[in-house]
């Protein structure tokens, strides 16, 4: 019973709340002195806060009448938090989405419209930004974000055992044929060695099904495409690792992949650049490399976003702090240099510095995997979309039902939430 | 006399029911009220709410997730009353006797029940690691390949009902002593003056005069585990592939990851409807078999 009460107090908590800030009109101050905006963020902390501190510093000494009051959150918490926020009307005036969330909100209303402000700034130049990170965050020809940060993923491999097995080091010229060939030959499961680690989930599949020539949604946007031929055979080559080349999830034994990858486990591991400074410290040799193509190249671009709330009472000073934190010099020379993300901006003298940061050495891997982005597909009832392939997966993964089955089963209920949600 | 119980004396009586009644209005009562509006509108947290009409309870009607997730849950209920029942019970027999260190083990199997469910299956967790558990291990040792416990979609479900009832099996155990230490001693020694065994015994004067405790240990154990949810977090997050999907859980991943909150107070006001059903089944049978001494 007391679970039940919890769940229930908690959501008319936050409907009580709505309608208090619905009759506490907002008495808005005449700002003649100094403005305060708030920032809410994840990706500062724990291991940023300084950084995110002295960025803090340099903004408001440029920006003499504006003050940055920030808060932090975990990113498991942080949209709950952020949604309760916004619900209570006590959005914080600015914010960080990352691109998966990032439709919902600019589609529900509750981010400020910062084409409208730009075309006023003559300041500000998108032309500094990577095109494809710009786009990103605009729904139509409405600009709701500026980018932030990004990352992308990569081939990381473990040089000792590629020695040790005399399998010559992956290239950026590699297919799977390829990877599958090397990761034969690299393991060893007596040994508990695997060739490959390639985790069976959304977020591949989307990207090897792109790799394999095929559309995860129609032009429109109206229908799931995923379970085409294409699709099909991406999931089928996901669905030839485990067990072969890699571990089935019970020989695993719950064990986290970077931890087994830290260990020599893997030959081959598929991950993201976010992991270049928990492997700084391995007891091997590792480099990237860009992941090998299907039919095409395809690599993940994961970008996060700075947005303002549509209901902020300072939109200019707001928009002053987004332009600062997303793209100027400083905030991308302070994240490059604390290993922060990186900022998706077209500036060379900064980027130069991080290339030559080792491990690893193939750094350059991070930029030329920008050459074929895929993003993340995403619709307003993202997490939901992101539930019922990921079931679908599993399911095919535990050998439940085949991945055709699988894939047709999902793209059914994907439509259903397609028509659903608008 | 009457002129004692009017209006002053009720509102002492509400002054000092105030400290605990006023947040119980405030974070109980309201909310729930609130919760009955609220599952008749459409709400992502994001926009203002929407009046929907019956349009959320319509749709678990033929949402086949929550279906699978009210399966679910009465699978593990029936898989873990009948645990906790018989387990506290022998435990409660096993430890109703006068030995040395009684009190100690009787600690010890009631610490469990005091642990954060968090900790617990964090350490079943472990335990039934396919992988790296010492169950496998020992099974092992005897020569018998153990299953994939949390990670097999069919073991998924009985690794969480093991795990729930070597938690809950000191709260029954404590139920079951006190009602032992209500019957009186007398009715053993008349029985045994007239010759029945140590069977006859539990079946004619134990088991009759326990049906109280009985009944306490069943409808809490079903009001609270109908509600299972911790450890079905924590374990396996519903999975593999959505193989223990329950109904609180399936609440709380509607109301927060999919910004459904319409839907998901729908959900709990059918949940609310399932126990209450039971409930009042329960009260209405026990008058057919709980006999009070």
């Amino acid at each position: 019973m007391k679970r039940l009460i919890c769940a229930v107090t908690a959501a008319v908590v936050a409907l009580g709340v709505v309608v208090g800030a619905a009759f506490a009109k907002q008495a808005a101050p005449a700002s003649t002195k100094t403005v305060t905006v708030s920032y809410f963020t994840f990706s500062a902390a724990p291991d940023h806060l300084n950084t995110l501190k002295a960025l803090i510093q340099i903004f408001e000494k440029k920006h003499p009448n504006i003050q940055i009051s920030f808060q932090t959150a975990p990113y498991s918490d942080y949209f709950t938090k952020l949604q309760t926020q916004i619900a209570g009307g006590q959005a914080p005036d600015t914010f960080e989405l990352d691109y998966g969330t990032f439709y919902g909100y600019a589609t529900s209303g509750a981010l400020m419209n910062l084409s409208k402000v730009a075309k006023t700034d003559p300041t500000f130049k998108p032309a500094i930004y990577y095109p494809k990170a710009y786009q990103a965050f605009s729904v139509g020809k409405t600009q709701f974000g500026l980018p932030e940060s990004f990352s992308d993923v990569l081939l990381f491999y473990n040089k000792d055992l590629f020695k040790a097995a005399g399998v010559p080091f992956p290239t950026s010229k590699w297919t799977w044929k390829d990877e599958m060939a090397a990761a034969k030959k690299l393991t060893n499961a007596s040994k508990g060695v695997w060739g490959d680690y390639q985790p069976i989930q959304f977020y591949e599949f989307y990207k090897v099904l792109a790799q394999n020539g095929g559309a995860f949604f129609n032009a429109k946007k109206t229908k799931a495409t995923f379970d085409s031929p294409a699709g099909i055979a991406a999931l089928d080559w996901l669905l030839s690792k485990p067990g072969t080349v890699m571990p089935t999830q019970e020989q695993q034994g719950g064990l986290a992949d970077d931890a087994m990858f830290k260990l020599g486990k893997f030959a081959m591991w598929h991950n993201g650049i976010w992991q270049f400074s928990a492997m700084k410290d391995t007891t091997f040799q590792w480099d990237v490399v860009v992941e090998p193509a299907g039919k095409v190249k395809a690599n993940h671009f994961f970008a996060d976003t700075v947005v303002a709330s549509s209901k902020t009472a300072h939109p200019k000073e707001a928009w002053e702090w987004l332009k600062f934190l997303a793209g100027s010099h400083d905030s991308v020379k302070a994240r490059v240099g604390s290993s922060w993300e990186l900022a998706p901006v077209q500036d060379k003298a900064a980027f130069s510095a991080y290339l030559k940061q080792r491990p690893p050495v193939n750094r350059q891997a991070v930029l030329d995997a920008l050459n074929n982005p895929v993003l993340t597909p995403t619709i307003k009832s993202e997490a939901q979309l992101q539930d019922i392939v990921g079931k679908a997966l599993q399911k095919a993964q535990l050998g439940q039902v085949s991945a055709a089955q699988a894939l047709h089963d999902a793209a059914t209920q994907v439509n259903q939430l397609l028509v659903a949600s608008g | 006399m009457v002129g004692q119980r009017g209006w002053r004396f009720r509102l002492i009586v509400a002054l000092f029911l105030a400290p605990s009644l006023i947040p119980l209005i405030m974070f109980l009562i309201v909310p729930m009220l609130a919760s009955v509006g609220l599952s008749f509108a459409s709400w992502d947290l994001l926009t203002h709410p929407r009046w929907v009409g019956t349009a959320n309870y319509r749709g678990l009607v033929h949402d086949g997730e929550f279906h699978a997730a009210l399966l679910h849950t009465l699978y593990f209920v029936a898989g873990y009353l009948p645990l906790v029942f018989c387990g506290g019970l022998l435990l409660a027999l096993a430890l109703h006797q006068r030995l040395k260190g009684v009190a100690w083990l009787r600690t010890l199997y009631f610490l469990p029940v005091v642990t954060s469910w968090v900790v617990v299956a964090l350490v079943w967790k472990w335990l039934l690691n396919p992988q790296y558990g010492i169950v496998n291990r020992l099974l092992g040792f005897v020569g018998v390949q153990g299953p994939g416990w949390w990670l097999d979609p069919h073991w998924a479900m009985p690794s969480i009902i093991l795990a729930s009832a070597w938690k809950d099996i000191g709260f029954t155990m404590v139920i079951f002593l006190a009602g032992l230490q209500a019957i009186p001693e007398e009715y053993y020694e008349a029985a045994s003056l007239d010759g029945a065994g140590r069977w006859s015994r539990f079946r004619n004067i134990t088991f009759p005069l326990l049906s109280p405790a009985s009944f306490f240990v069943v409808v809490i154990s079903l009001i609270n585990n109908v509600q299972v949810f911790d450890q079905v977090w924590v374990m396996t997050q519903g999975g593999p592939a959505g193989s223990t999907s329950v109904v609180v859980q399936q609440i709380v991943q509607n109301a927060f990851s999919f910004g459904r909150m319409g839907y998901a107070a729908a959900m709990s006001w059918v949940l609310f409807g399932v126990i209450l059903v039971i409930t009042v089944v329960q009260l209405r049978l026990q008058k057919r078999w709980v006999v009070y001494a």
